[in-house]
């Protein structure tokens, strides 16, 4: 294996990590979930085509492999061994960890579909086009998505007044831009 | 605060189109979690991983 190969699929492991938990609900199967994704990357390496981004590439084939293989092992998941939530140890004592704990709450309620465009475009930094070949689907159902998971976000957490919310351009400017 | 307006507003059937102070803090939010996961850095087990498969490549071509 070339070394820019190697560091470029190294590279991509923590956004894969963060990617899997988020599909999993779960740190530990979203670990094997990485695993059995780079094994099968790395044995069809040769279809990878140089120039394109490893990352996208990587991505399209954890999310292949976690609908054919756990999807349908999600909801004994959620049960038995917890979510997202509780399998986070490192999120500091913080002002707004009461609101931080419902965002991940209700993002654990959103359908799979609008959460993983959502991670995609709003987590991932994806460009729509990108995350819709990812998810073998179109550019329009991905906008579609990404909009019907914000506005299920907010109806979940009861956000329906913006007085809490000090502006921020920045963070602003990020998710208004949705990773175009 | 909550008036009567904002009500009917949660309650409608109609998705509202979200603010965009909403969109950012939510997609705050989202990143913050993200990010959480990605700070982490890459586990010695893919790192391991890759090393021995890349190993084991080497092998097979020599």
């Amino acid at each position: 294996m070339d070394e820019s190969v190697r560091k470029a699929v190294l590279g991509a492991v923590p956004s894969l990590r963060a990617f899997a938990i988020s599909l999993c609900g779960n740190v530990d199967r979203a670990d094997d979930l990485v695993q059995e994704t780079l094994m099968r990357a790395l044995a069809n390496i040769d279809s990878f085509q140089p120039g394109t981004n490893m990352s996208a590439w990587l991505f399209t084939i954890l999310r292949n492999h976690f609908r054919s293989e756990y999807r349908k092992r999600r909801r004994e998941v959620e049960d038995s061994d917890g979510r997202y939530a509780e399998s986070l140890k490192t999120q500091p004592e913080q002002h707004g960890q009461v609101e931080f704990r419902e965002f991940r709450e209700a993002l654990a309620q959103l359908p799979s579909d609008q959460r993983e465009a959502l991670i995609l475009v709003g987590a991932s930094g994806f460009s729509y086009e990108e995350a819709a070949n990812i998810c073998g689907c179109a550019v329009g159902t991905i906008k579609s998505r990404v909009n019907r998971a914000r506005t299920r976000l907010a109806e979940l957490m009861s956000i329906d007044g913006v007085d809490d919310f000090g502006p921020d351009e920045q963070t602003r400017a990020v998710l208004a831009g949705g990773g175009e | 605060m909550e008036t009567a307006e904002t009500r009917n507003r949660k309650t409608s059937d109609k998705p509202a189109k979200l603010s965009r102070e909403v969109q950012a803090r939510l997609g705050q939010q989202l990143r913050s979690m993200y990010d959480d996961v990605v700070n982490q850095g890459v586990p010695d087990r893919f790192a391991d991983l890759l090393n021995r498969i890349n190993g084991d490549a080497n092998k097979g071509e020599k």
